[in-house]
């Protein structure tokens, strides 16, 4: 038995489309009902629904064999996991992104708001600039409105929200898309469901293309 | 009487000692270090350490001390080199370093072996074959995973100008994909070398056309000298995605997994180039067992026997109480001596020794 684990929302969504569509079928997970797991036994697959950001927790801990991750989270936990496969989809950018006409003064400490802490601290690191991070759970966008930091960190879909705000995106931190995470040792013990799986997804990934 | 591995010993500790005596049984005399080294040793080489967090204090004469994070250190320190000859140590100590989860530091009790001096095949064999043993000690189902750094980098040495650390974090995660984003079209030997996995029978012919340089052959014959020796050992795996820093190891190294615990119980490798920054020209060798990890398994717990109550009070009978006190003990049943029974109590049997007033 291989236990999935899947983002809830949209790109979990997707992904669990294509697992369906790869062979790994599970007619309960339709159903309209309060189950928490979701199994089917013939194949050999357990899915499970969380939070998108606890996908990688539950793989590297190994409640999940596999799972479906954002790479944003990837880089923002670090976890101890192999990444597999990039399945192409949920594609955005993880941005800088400024009010409009933003001027970097460097002989002040940039004041850096985001909900990724980590990779917002690594960008800079890289950079050898000296910011301030101002950690923010959501509504990031408000904090360059209400002067609470000088520039963001974070996801860009289609820029409209920023756009809206009168925010623009400066600079490409980092490209994202969904990618398969198994853990260490579900992988020794598992390999050939592992592996057999990642290439049924692939060749299914590869088709749609 | 009993033995104490029957009686008192939990399995975690079991295991202690079990691993203990496969290491004396095989020649590795047992060195006992202090909880301090002076900090010095591991500010210059902080990467070696799996976590660059230490606990430091200022020493009675303002000398920066650390609590130990790692044994390794302690044991080059106290090595000389002796041309021809070989240190066999193994040891059985708490580091301090970060917890996984929460960040906080934490003592974690760590076995292990080193072998240092003038190191040949053969050396690399018997510890590897010691790491088999032990993961097989911890559990019955097993993989020790072996890579080898010099074929790694003789591949990326292939490739020309790159991101070596972006390359190995890539080959580490078996991110064929990401491998691809770094180097493009150069990134296709490398992608083979992450899909790899399998015995030496599988996975040699693959590395064979792998091959682009010297560096990559010698690593290759020292591969093919030791599946020689461990010729249908099912357990043994080669997997390139076993990276250390190529800073301080070289050659093998290994990972360890045990059915149930989620990521590697042990892990070692060939470390020279840790000796040469240390001053030291021999080789050398080592694994440890991280005890820690041995929360996740599933241990079967012996069902703890209800004990007997031996009631008694200020008039009983003091010689009476003593004898079946020590009937208890010689017969090996748990028993509890009280002056009142637990209201919740679930004793096998109550023997009550009060006398009314």
């Amino acid at each position: 038995m291989i236990n999935i684990a899947l983002p809830k929302g949209r790109l979990g969504s997707r992904a669990l489309e294509v697992f369906e569509k790869a062979g790994y079928t599970c007619p309960s997970i339709h159903e309209n009902n309060r189950k928490l797991v979701f199994e089917n036994t013939e194949l050999g697959v357990r899915y499970f629904w969380v939070k998108p950001s606890d996908v990688a927790i539950y793989v590297e801990r190994g409640a999940a064999d596999i799972g479906v991750a954002g790479k944003d989270i990837l880089l923002e936990y670090s976890p101890d996991v192999y990444e597999l496969l990039d399945f192409g989809f949920g594609k955005c950018r993880m941005a800088v992104a400024a009010k409009k006409g933003f001027e970097y003064d460097p002989l002040r400490q940039l004041r850096v708001a985001t909900k990724f802490v980590n990779i917002a601290k690594n960008y800079y690191r890289s950079k050898s600039m000296d910011i301030d991070i101002i950690k923010l759970n959501g509504s990031i966008e408000l904090a360059p409105i209400l002067g609470l930091s000088d520039v963001i960190v974070d996801i860009v879909e289609t820029g409209t929200t920023l756009l809206e705000n009168d925010l623009e995106p400066i600079e490409t931190v980092v490209q994202i898309s969904a990618r398969l995470v198994a853990n260490k040792s579900s992988f020794k013990f598992k390999n050939e469901e592992i592996n057999a799986l990642a290439k049924a997804l692939s060749a299914q990934l590869d088709k749609e293309n | 009487m009993q033995s104490y591995n029957e009686i008192a010993l939990s399995t975690e500790e079991k295991i202690i000692y079990s691993l203990r005596s496969l290491y004396k049984s095989n020649g590795y005399s047992q060195f006992k270090m202090s909880k301090f080294e002076e900090y010095d040793l591991y500010g210059k080489n902080k990467d070696f350490l799996i976590n660059d967090a230490v606990i430091t204090f200022t020493d009675a004469y303002g000398k920066l001390m650390a609590l130990k994070p790692d044994v390794t250190f302690s044991i080059i320190k106290n090595c000389t080199d002796e041309p021809g000859r070989v240190k066999r140590v193994c040891y059985n100590e708490n580091v301090y370093r970060m917890s996984e989860g929460d960040h906080e530091f934490t003592e974690i009790m760590q076995s292990g072996i080193e072998c240092i001096g003038d190191i040949d095949t053969y050396n690399i064999y018997e510890v590897l074959s010691l790491a088999k043993q032990s993961l097989g000690i911890i559990s019955g189902e097993y993989v020790l995973d072996i890579s080898h750094l010099g074929f790694v980098e003789g591949l990326i040495s292939d490739v020309g100008d790159c991101d070596i650390d972006a390359v190995l974090k890539c080959i580490g995660e078996k991110n064929a994909h990401g491998l691809g984003e770094l180097l493009g079209e150069r990134a296709a030997s490398l992608q083979r070398l992450t899909g790899i996995y399998g015995s030496f029978d599988k996975v040699i012919p693959e590395l064979e056309k792998l091959c682009v340089n010297k560096k990559c052959e010698e690593a290759l014959d020292e591969i093919k000298a030791l599946a020689e020796l461990f010729a249908k050992e099912d357990e043994i795996k080669l997997d390139f995605s076993v990276i250390s820093s190529v800073n301080y190891y070289n050659g093998i190294v290994f990972k360890g997994f045990v059915k149930g615990v989620p990521n590697a119980i042990l892990s070692g490798g060939r470390y020279d180039k840790l000796m040469k920054k240390l001053g030291k020209s021999s080789g050398a060798v080592c694994f440890a067992v991280y005890h820690d990890r041995l929360k996740y398994l599933d241990y079967k717990r012996e069902a703890q026997k209800k004990p007997v109550l031996l009631l008694y009070n200020e008039k009983s009978d003091v010689m009476e109480l003593i004898a079946q006190r020590n009937r208890l003990i010689s017969e090996n049943i748990a028993f509890e001596l009280q002056k009142s029974a637990c209201e919740n109590g679930a004793y096998s049997d109550i023997i009550d020794l009060r006398v009314k007033e």
